[in-house]
């Protein structure tokens, strides 16, 4: 990697202002995505602002409906944390879903959804469990915070504190993985939360989606049939040496529906 | 057996270094004043280099000198060459382009090493490295293999990028039976291209010592002594006696640390005219890209037979990728260790076999465990199960009916190999019991029950090992002699060391050679100690590869043993009072026959180095050294039995049961042999459903250049397997073993194919991905209603 300058801040607001006065500054999450870059030597940034030391970031809380995950909370803790697995099991079963022991011990929630790499997992959980994304300076809906691949609500300078997700009735999540990274090649998250059932899908496009279709389908009740009249487009959908979109879109169909199942 | 002995389930010697991370591998070696080297590499697949200007570079901090093709041409520095002259036919001479050790006026394929950039830190060299600017022309990349000869020349004095057009066996007899056939099989089939990936990848330090002239070379190799060879007598970089190459503790080979490469050689050149020993580590990235590839066949081959299931001929034509240099060892692995197997465990009577070696814009491709080999059982098992069901017949019957029989043997095969013994249906019995292949169909319904498709396949394999008889390679064009050397000196209370010209990468050859030699000579194996690996200190060697380690250096080392004991037996007669005919030796002690007389060897051994009472005509010391050079291949052979679960809407497959039959002849260390049937079976699961190494076919880069995009077996990939071995004692060394190494990667691929097939109902292409495996059940029609 290249040589830039390394800070460890113990707040936000210290954070927020080392990035401000970098000349091209980079925030540091769990590193997952960003320390195997540096080390390809595709990205030279001046600084590197490593927010592992933030207390305030870290830690898993119950407030009043909503469980809230502090945007530095790793997969591991999210998957073992007793109080996630009590309200939302199938949030902690999609974090013990991620990656392998070793990522799910250094990566983070914040960091995650900040890279917003389309065939991550938790998009899955933050669409489908319709949870809102708390910055430094304000608070974003699910729905408005995937833009596209790699691309996000975020401003340049705009760190997540923390995620909320509300506690659904009940919910699961199914993945196909890559068998090479163990990304999701396709992923769906089936949740029936106080708004009505929610099916967010993750790995097969650009980035993290609702399926509406397959929403209006389970509007009358759990059934895994509902989902077999259903027909996925392919077209938007990634394609690359490890799955064509029809074969993605194959995925999408399969994955919810065995998350319908499990729910049912 | 001994509780040391051959046959006893021995832990490892080595382990404890392994697993306690005390291995001394040559990242671990600090020569004091080292520089470190960092390679420039070509990020064309094919191109002209009209200019390297490497000014900058030089100037940059810390930078002690760069290093570029035009520097190599101007010293006179040798290339790079392939050991192996295979003759074509017509007698056709190979052709071989010229493989210089840094890319000279043409980059070949992506991550061609075109410069190289010493500096005092890794660091400072990467960053200088970005400084040097190449100017280079583009030329249209030649990746696609079956096109390759209608494209541009990767060498531009080789036409049609053809190396050889290569011939086995009788083909008017073959296209006779095929004509005369009451039923003919056709098959196009592509064995697809792999990347080693072993644990540590490849390093090297250069040093040169101006005081002296000698050269030590310290790097990542499983034949030191013949690194040593061709860097001294072909690329010329340092006298044969003035090189020293040390390969210590390696981590994995599998066939890619056979090679001599650009890399270790450029080190130890620079080390001499820059002044400053040189070490260089491969970044992973570097080994997706440069290490040798394997395998990459596309083939089309026609099984004949008679209307009772009789296998009357087989004809086949392959291209084999040789990729854009011929590696050290390339020819031989399509043609002498694939074309000789086609008879697998059958007797066919007519073979004909052609084979086309190309070049293309991609990394030099050469052996990967099993070597031509697999190559061989995925044709042959694939045929044979193919004809199976397109004639309605038990695949297993159908293997059975044309079988060698164990009164065969020695049997002369069509394709220039004569098996010495086997007993093939032995292990076919065997392993269709462990397997319940009789309770199949209940298992099938079961699974269908729970929306599974259930399928069982086989696989019969044999493999040429225990390479290789030197006057039968030599008159096929090899270069060296294939012998091994083995050295077993006494110290003088009795110890024992033991020095082989084979290197050990992770197979064990501390701890099962300490077996032979606590068998043959009775001392105690944690008296015994084994030396590998440094040219300095073991006997001139062949090194490790072909499953011969055992077969070859063991048996070296087994006649070294035996020159000892004739040799005690002399002394002891003197200490005994005794005529030499009537001492007997067993278990470490010389007895005068008939009697309770007898020295033990450590006493025989302290009077060979304290010779006060001893035979007059006798030197004294206790060492001896043999060569041993085999009179014929080993050849093992098994039968593996696979059995699949495949998700129809998915594609997924289960491996649900593996049994793994194999006759390795004698066993000396059964734990060792199991762990090279599990890692070889994984392998072979990894090439059938994970493994693909694949290049953009326009621009030539390498999209699978990291774990991200390439896939290699992780451990919930694999079952547990059923692993067991029948025996027939190979007839011609004097350990009567065959070799184990390859074996599980060779037949493993073929019988988890033919599972797939079974379950689905018609063949996918490697790796049998879930979406392949999809398309197969669903057709492509599905696969296009679902877009």
């Amino acid at each position: 990697m290249y040589a830039f300058n390394y800070h460890r801040p113990s707040t936000v607001q210290e954070a927020l202002l080392l990035l401000k006065s970098a000349e091209d500054g980079k925030l540091m999450a769990g590193g997952q995505t960003l320390i195997p870059t540096l080390k390809q030597r595709l990205a030279q940034p001046s600084d590197v602002i490593d927010l592992g030391r933030i207390k305030e970031l870290v830690g898993i809380t119950e407030d009043g409906d909503a469980v809230v995950v502090g945007g530095m909370t790793t997969h591991g803790a999210v998957a073992t944390s007793p109080l996630v697995e009590a309200r939302i099991p199938g949030l902690a079963a999609l974090a013990h879903l991620i990656g392998d022991p070793q990522v799910r011990h250094r990566g983070t929630i914040g960091g995650s959804l900040a890279n917003n790499d389309p065939s991550s997992d938790y998009p899955g959980a933050v669409l489908a469990l319709d949870a809102t994304i708390v910055t430094d300076r304000r608070k974003i809906a699910a729905d408005d915070f995937f833009e596209g691949m790699f691309d996000t609500a975020l401003e340049e300078d705009e760190l997540i504190t923390s995620v909320r997700f509300p506690v659904p009735a009940k919910s699961a999540y199914r993945k196909f993985p890559n068998p090479a990274s163990r990304y999701a090649m396709a992923g769906a998250m089936v949740a029936v939360t106080v708004g009505g059932v929610r099916v967010a899908i993750t790995g097969a496009g650009p980035c993290g989606y609702r399926w509406t279709e397959a929403e209006q389908a389970l509007e009358g009740g759990l059934d895994p049939a509902a989902i077999d009249g259903l027909t996925v487009a392919a077209d938007d959908l990634n394609s690359d040496i490890h799955a064509s979109a029809a074969y993605r879109a194959n995925l999408v169909k399969v994955m919810t529906k065995r998350a319908v199942e499990a729910l049912a | 057996m001994t509780e040391h002995g051959i046959g006893a389930r021995v832990a490892r010697k080595e382990d404890k270094r392994f697993i306690t991370g005390h291995g001394r591998y040559t990242d671990d070696i600090n020569v004091p004043g080292q520089a470190y080297a960092f390679f420039v590499r070509s990020p064309l697949a094919h191109a002209r280099i009209n200019r390297v200007d490497t000014a900058a570079a030089t100037a940059a901090p810390g930078v002690i000198g760069v290093l570029t093709g035009a520097d190599v041409a101007a010293a006179g520095v040798g290339g790079l060459i392939c050991g192996w002259a295979v003759t074509g036919k017509g007698g056709a001479a190979m052709k071989a382009g010229a493989h210089p050790i840094l890319a000279h006026q043409k980059a070949r394929y992506v991550g061609d090493h075109v410069a190289v950039v010493v500096a005092r830190t890794y660091t400072q060299a990467r960053d200088a490295a970005e400084l040097v600017e190449v100017d280079y022309a583009e030329l249209p990349a030649v990746i696609d293999l079956a096109t390759a000869r209608d494209a541009t020349s990767v060498h531009d004095e080789i036409e049609r990028n053809t190396v050889y057009e290569w011939e086995l066996g009788d083909q008017a007899a073959t296209d006779a039976a095929l004509g005369n056939a009451a039923h003919v099989t056709t098959i196009e089939i592509t064995n697809n291209r792999l990347i080693p990936n072993a644990m540590e990848p490849r390093a090297a330090i250069g040093q040169y010592d101006v005081g002296t002239g000698q050269h030590t070379l310290y790097t990542t190799s499983q034949n030191p002594h013949v690194a040593r060879l061709v860097i001294s007598a072909f690329v010329g970089l340092a006298a044969e006696h003035q090189l020293r190459v040390v390969a210590p503790d390696v981590g994995g080979g599998f066939g890619s640390k056979i090679f001599i490469y650009a890399e270790e050689c450029v080190c130890l050149w620079a080390s001499k005219k820059l002044g400053v020993p040189i070490k260089w580590v491969a970044e992973r990235t570097e080994s997706f890209l440069a290490d040798a590839h394997g395998r990459d066949h596309v083939t089309k081959a026609s099984l004949a037979m008679d209307a009772d299931g009789t296998f009357t001929a087989l004809k086949v034509h392959t291209t084999a990728n040789m990729g854009a240099y011929l590696s050290t060892f390339a020819s031989s692995v399509p043609t002498y260790l694939y074309g000789t197997l086609l008879a697998g465990q059958y007797k066919t009577p007519a073979i004909y076999c052609e084979v086309d070696a190309v070049y293309t814009n991609t990394a030099p491709v050469d052996a990967y465990r099993g070597a031509g080999r697999p190559e061989a059982t995925y044709l042959i098992e694939t045929l044979v199960e193919t004809a199976a069901r397109e004639t309605g017949r038990d695949p297993a019957e159908l293997r059975r009916r044309n079988l060698i029989q164990p009164g065969d043997f020695p049997y002369q095969t069509p394709v220039a190999l004569a098996y010495d013994t086997g007993n093939y249906e032995a292990h076919l019995d065997t392993a269709l019991e462990l397997a319940d292949y009789n309770g199949f169909p209940a298992r099938k319904a079961e699974a269908a029950s729970r929306g599974k498709l259930r399928g069982i396949g086989l696989s019969c394999y044999i493999e040429a090992c225990g390479l290789a008889p030197s006057q039968v390679v030599g008159s096929l064009g090899a270069g060296v002699g294939l012998w091994e050397a083995g050295k077993v000196r006494f110290s003088v209370t009795g110890k024992l060391q033991v020095f082989t010209g084979s290197h050990s990468h992770g197979q064990g050859h501390e701890t099962t050679f300490a077996q032979v030699m606590a068998s043959k000579l009775g001392v105690h194996y944690d008296d015994i100690e084994v030396f590998h690996g440094d040219t300095d200190q073991t006997p001139m060697g062949m090194g490790t590869y072909g499953s011969r380690s055992l077969a070859v250096g063991g048996s070296a080392l087994a006649n070294a043993a035996d020159k000892i004991i004739e040799k005690g037996r002399r002394i002891a007669a003197h200490l005994l009072e005794a005529s030499e005919r009537d001492i007997d030796f067993a278990n470490g002690r010389f007895t005068v026959r008939g009697t309770n007389r007898e020295k033990t060897i450590g006493e025989v051994v302290f009077a060979a180095y304290v010779p006060h009472n001893y035979p007059e005509d006798l030197e004294p010391g206790m060492e001896e050294t043999a060569f041993y050079d085999p009179a014929n291949f080993t050849f093992p052979a098994g039968t593996y039995v696979c059995e699949v679960e495949v998700e129809p809407d998915t594609g997924t497959v289960e491996i649900v049961k593996f049994t793994a039959v194999d006759d390795f002849g004698k066993v000396v260390n059964p734990m060792i042999v199991e762990g090279q049937v599990h890692g070889g079976l994984a392998q072979g699961i990894g090439q059938a459903m994970l493994e693909n190494a694949v290049y953009d076919p326009a621009s030539g880069q390498l999209l699978t250049g990291s774990y991200m995009d390439y896939c290699m077996p992780r451990a919930d990939d694999v079952p547990s397997f059923d692993v067991s071995t029948t025996e027939t004692a190979c007839t011609h060394n004097p350990l009567g073993v065959k070799g184990c190494g390859e074996a599980g990667a060779i037949g493993s691929p073929p019988a988890l194919m033919n599972a797939i097939a079974d379950a689905v109902g018609t063949r996918v292409s490697m790796p049998a991905t879930p979406e392949k495996v999809w398309q197969a059940i669903h057709g492509s029609a599905v696969a296009q209603a679902a877009e």
